[in-house]
């Protein structure tokens, strides 16, 4: 199932993605580089997952696939030729839907088959019959507001599937509905699919989400951050359709997991695994305080007993990773839990931190916090050195800026002032721009 | 089923309704307006003398309708101009450094100014007939109406969301259908809101600007303003209100059969997909919407601009980026010709000023602005102290803010022009303090700016602030400073603005006024770009309106717009 070379079709792939990386110009003239040697080949007959958390630029490279953007190194080809802007026989599933406000159901579908100038006779049937297959017969007329948001989608896959693609280009489309609007659009998209009664050849699909990937694709590639590269090729051999229950599926997610959560040398996919406190250069995320500290009592007490299987947690507390591998890798970072082989196992202090009251944790937090991350250590350094005990927001962005992009030195920035409020290790004056010394009485 | 029904749903079924007969009756309404309306402009000049403007009431549809149609042309090349200059902005970086400061300049020059400096130049340029002043006329309400559309437009261009931008490429619609199915439609709400906004601005402009004299030339249109401009000649107060009451219906006309099925319209193109509270409703829209014969209109036009848009094909690939190094030199080049054509037009202007006008009269505009802005300040503090409270008492009482809203938004649309007459009468017969009692014409016109926002503020605060501070015991001055001020100001801010640059517009008439032979006038820069207009001075009109602009700007730059952003950032809500 899983070659390139598949039975009944010539060998040549779909899709051929050939050593890609994009790169983006940074503030102070560099370079930040978002993806970084990407392979990837989309036979007929196949659907491939890019499983990775957000951020490691498996959007960036949907839209160079896409032609919406330009590699800035390596090429894709589609069909043999190299994409060079949108091409016909690519269509696109967009995780926020993109349908036009002002145009009904009817008129969102069409919009693709009049840019291609076909005869209005034909747009009229190809559109209905889209509709129809889709499941949206009777919406015709409706205008997307009036939608719940898996109806909205299925007009997104309908506007897609018009063109009649050879591919199709599927960023998180289910990531903006609710668990069970989800699984019901997956399903009848399987289905379809399963029966051949989808007018395409193959499918890409962008995820986050561990279980989606192996309920849909047949290949999955698993991504890293910083930058974007592909870590894993993963088959998966289960037969369709596919059981969540079943054993096999069950532990190709936990493997997955513990993919995810590996070591690094063996690849690494979270940021984690870099040795903790490596620079200022790291990217915060923004967890808060609250959500560490009810990660940290949830697994000191049982069944967990300080050790958790992190599938299992996902699924207790539904988090998806995108939620959960933030929280556990900032416990990580700050040494309150460690991460290995798909299990988040807390550290004494963790324990410690567990039993404590609210004035104990927030002093065990600022020790942590001022000996584990050092971006919090090196401001306090330079409030402590300066007689004002005072600097001004702009000059740690500046540093922070000639490591990363700006959004992401922003977010680190409130990070650490979120953090560094609650240990009451430094305040901040958000008017003013200023980080102090001081506490306001 | 959904409830929508749309041209594609009806226009196919059911012999001729009665909404048909409606949309027939306006058509022919409209077609017989316009050729009413556009009688007289090929004539030549001499005819408006040989028939001069007449006070009787009966000519009076007439004259609101010739005014009406100006304000429709200059609407019309309001469009163009957005169309085009916002989108050369939006589209490219390069130019959009030179053409949004320019924007910012033209948008603080007074209106009346462009008028006095321009009306020679259209008259020379179809000599001897009336059309070249109502270019002029027209040129002038242009002014009054263009700025802030291209502004809007230019700010949706840049925030047209990039998941819609990326599906109409990738579904390749080619740059001409991008421009109509995705950005038009996606800027249509906020330009229809500063359509209204500019109409509103337009009344009044158009009335000024249809009798004026610049020194020897005397240009009089048919019109409202002409009709009034004469009723004071005249020292007719009834004539005066004869203007005043066709003018109430007029704008009720226009905003009914105009702007209310805009607004209804363009409520479809609203971004946010939630189902809003209450769409606008508008019975001309319904009624034109119902019709078959309407649909079947408007699909045939589809169909032939759509042709039109095939022509366009979509691009064969990306278009090629520029290198660093070219971009580099083209950036080099368009800093050289701006740097140029700066210099040249500061050659201009100094070989035009300086042998006419010296450091003294510098000064003296530069302190008659000073008077000018304290009378637009101390204006401003008390429209405010008088409207906030009154706009909060109305804006958390829902049922009677539906009432006095478009109330208000009418007051603001009503050209105040007309009611000076009876201001000045009033100061000529009392013997008042003219530097005094002439102000508040200033901000007749604009103090419902600040009512408007105010109200819309106090009703967008959210039910449970209200609760909490009632529950806490929070009243009196408390409850003004910790809840209800920071609440609406940001809406405050924005209302005051507007009511900021109203009212220096407003000094150029405002600030000189007669009653028949009598003259009043007040002391400041208004009065003194009012009088070199009289005297046909353009040395001093133009030394006049560069300084108006510059405290405009100034005042924009340095109170208003750190204000905006302070509120925004400290006081919206969400």
């Amino acid at each position: 199932m899983n070659a390139s070379l598949k039975p009944g079709t010539n060998g040549s792939p779909l899709l051929d993605v050939e050593h890609c990386g994009k790169t983006f110009p940074r503030g102070d003239g560099g370079q930040l580089l978002v993806l970084e040697d990407v392979c990837l080949t989309v036979a007929p007959g196949e659907i491939v997952g890019l499983l990775g958390r957000s951020g490691s630029g498996k959007s960036t490279l949907l839209r160079l696939i896409a032609g919406l953007a330009q590699p800035t190194g390596g090429q894709v080809r589609y069909l043999g030729n190299v994409v060079e802007g949108p091409a016909a026989g690519v269509s696109m599933v967009f995780q926020s839907f993109a349908l036009f406000p002002w145009l009904t159901v009817y008129e969102n579908v069409a919009l693709g088959l009049e840019a291609l100038h076909v005869p209005r006779d034909e747009i009229r049937s190809r559109s209905l019959a889209a509709i129809d297959l889709i499941g949206l017969d009777g919406f015709e007329s409706a205008y997307p507001r009036e939608l719940s948001g898996g109806m909205r989608q299925r007009v997104g896959f309908a506007r897609a599937l018009v063109v009649h693609p050879n591919i199709l280009l599927m960023d998180e489309p289910f990531s903006a509905l609710d668990v069970l609007t989800a699984e019901n659009l997956r399903s009848d998209f399987l289905e379809l699919w399963s029966n051949g009664k989808l007018p395409i050849k193959g499918v890409l699909l962008v995820t986050h989400n561990i279980e989606e990937a192996v309920q849909m694709c047949d290949r999955i590639l698993v991504f890293a951050t910083n930058p974007g590269r592909i870590v894993t090729t993963i088959d998966v051999m289960i037969a369709r359709p596919r059981d969540r229950l079943d054993p096999a599926f069950a532990a190709l997610v936990e493997r997955i997991y513990v993919e995810m959560t590996a070591k690094p040398g063996r690849g690494t996919v979270a940021r984690v695994e870099r040795a903790p406190g490596t620079g200022i250069d790291t990217v915060l995320p923004r967890v808060s305080s609250n959500l560490l500290s009810g990660l940290i009592e949830t697994v000191a007490a049982q069944p967990f007993a300080g050790k958790a299987d992190l599938p299992e947690i996902a699924s207790e507390l539904q988090l998806e990773i995108d939620e959960l591998f933030p929280v556990a890798e900032s416990l990580q970072m700050l040494r309150f839990a460690e991460v290995e082989g798909g299990d988040l196992k807390l550290t004494a202090d963790g324990f410690a931190f567990a039993d404590a009251d609210g004035d104990e944790r927030k002093r065990s937090f600022a020790r942590h916090l001022l000996a584990h991350v050092p971006l919090a250590a090196h401001i306090r350094r330079v409030l402590d050195e300066r007689a004002s005990h005072s600097a001004p927001k702009s000059r740690f962005l500046d540093e922070l800026e000639d490591h990363m992009s700006p959004e992401s030195a922003e977010q680190t920035l409130r990070a650490i002032v979120s953090w560094a409020r609650y240990a009451e290790a430094f305040a901040y004056d958000d008017k003013a721009g200023m980080f102090s010394l001081e506490n306001p009485s | 089923m959904p409830q929508t029904s749309t041209a594609w749903t009806t226009a196919s079924r059911g012999a001729p309704s009665r909404f048909d007969l409606i949309a027939l009756l306006l058509v022919i309404g409209l077609l017989a307006f316009l050729a009413e309306a556009s009688r007289g402009v090929l004539a030549p000049l001499a005819t408006i003398q040989a028939s001069p403007v007449s006070l009787a009431p009966a000519h009076l549809p007439e004259y609101a309708a010739r005014t009406t149609l100006r304000m429709i042309a200059a609407m019309v090349l309001s469009l163009l101009f957005t169309f085009t200059y916002a989108t050369w902005a939006a589209k490219s970086p390069r130019a959009s450094r030179i053409l949004v400061p320019l924007l910012d300049v033209l948008q603080s020059v007074p209106i009346l100014g462009f008028i006095s400096v321009t009306v020679v130049f259209f008259l020379s340029l179809a000599p001897g007939r009336v059309l070249g002043a109502e270019f002029a006329a027209i040129f002038g309400i242009f002014t009054s109406q263009a700025w802030n559309m291209a502004f809007s437009f230019y700010q949706s261009l840049r925030t047209v969301p990039v998941e819609l931008e990326e599906a109409a490429r990738s579904f390749r619609l080619s740059a001409w259908a991008r421009f109509w199915r995705l950005e038009v439609p996606f800027a249509m709400p906020p330009l229809v809101w500063n359509m209204m906004m500019s109409m509103s601005g337009g009344w009044f402009f158009v009335v000024a600007s249809e009798a004026i004299s610049v020194g020897s030339t005397t240009v009089t249109l048919p019109g409202m303003g002409a009709y009034i401009a004469l009723a004071i000649e005249h020292k007719s107060l009834a004539a005066v209100g004869w203007a005043i009451a066709t003018m109430l219906v007029v704008i009720v006309i226009y905003d009914q059969l105009l702007f209310r099925p805009l607004v209804a319209w363009s409520d479809r193109f609203r971004f946010e997909q939630e189902p809003g509270a209450i769409a606008p409703r508008s019975w001309v829209l319904e009624a034109v919407g119902g019709s078959m014969l309407v649909a079947r209109v408007l699909r045939g036009l589809r169909r032939s601009w759509r042709t039109v848009g095939a022509a366009f094909k979509p691009p064969a690939g990306l278009p090629h980026f520029e290198t660093a190094a070219h971009a580099r030199r083209l950036d080099r080049l368009a800093t050289a010709i701006v740097a140029a054509l700066l210099a040249l037009a500061v050659w201009q202007a100094i070989k035009f000023l300086a042998p006419e006008l010296g450091w003294r009269d510098i000064g003296e505009t530069v302190a008659l602005g000073a008077i000018t802005m304290l009378r637009v300040f101390v204006l401003i503090a008390l429209a405010s102290v008088v409207w906030v409270p009154i706009g909060m008492w109305i804006g958390l009482r829902p049922e009677v803010a539906r009432i006095v809203q478009p109330i208000a938004q009418f007051m603001a649309a009503f050209p105040t022009n007309l009611l000076f007459p009876i201001v000045v009468f009033g100061i000529v017969s009392w013997r008042l303090n003219q530097d005094i009692w002439l102000s508040p014409l200033m901000i007749l016109g604009t103090q419902w700016y600040i009512l408007f926002n105010v109200i819309a503020g106090a009703a967008a605060m959210p039910g449970e602030m209200r609760l909490v501070a009632q529950n806490l015991g929070v009243d009196g001055w408390l409850w003004w400073r910790r809840v209800a001020l920071p609440a609406v100001f940001p809406f405050y801010v924005t209302g005051a603005l507007t009511a900021s640059g109203g009212s220096w517009n407003a000094s150029i008439v405002a600030e000189v006024a007669s009653w028949g032979d009598q003259h009043v006038e007040a002391m400041g820069l208004g009065a003194y770009i009012a009088n070199a207009t009289t005297a046909g001075d353009f040395h001093r009109i133009a030394l006049g309106v560069v300084t108006m602009s510059v405290y405009v700007l100034l005042i924009n730059r340095l109170l208003w717009r750190p204000l905006y952003y302070y509120a925004e950032r400290k006081f919206r809500l969400s």
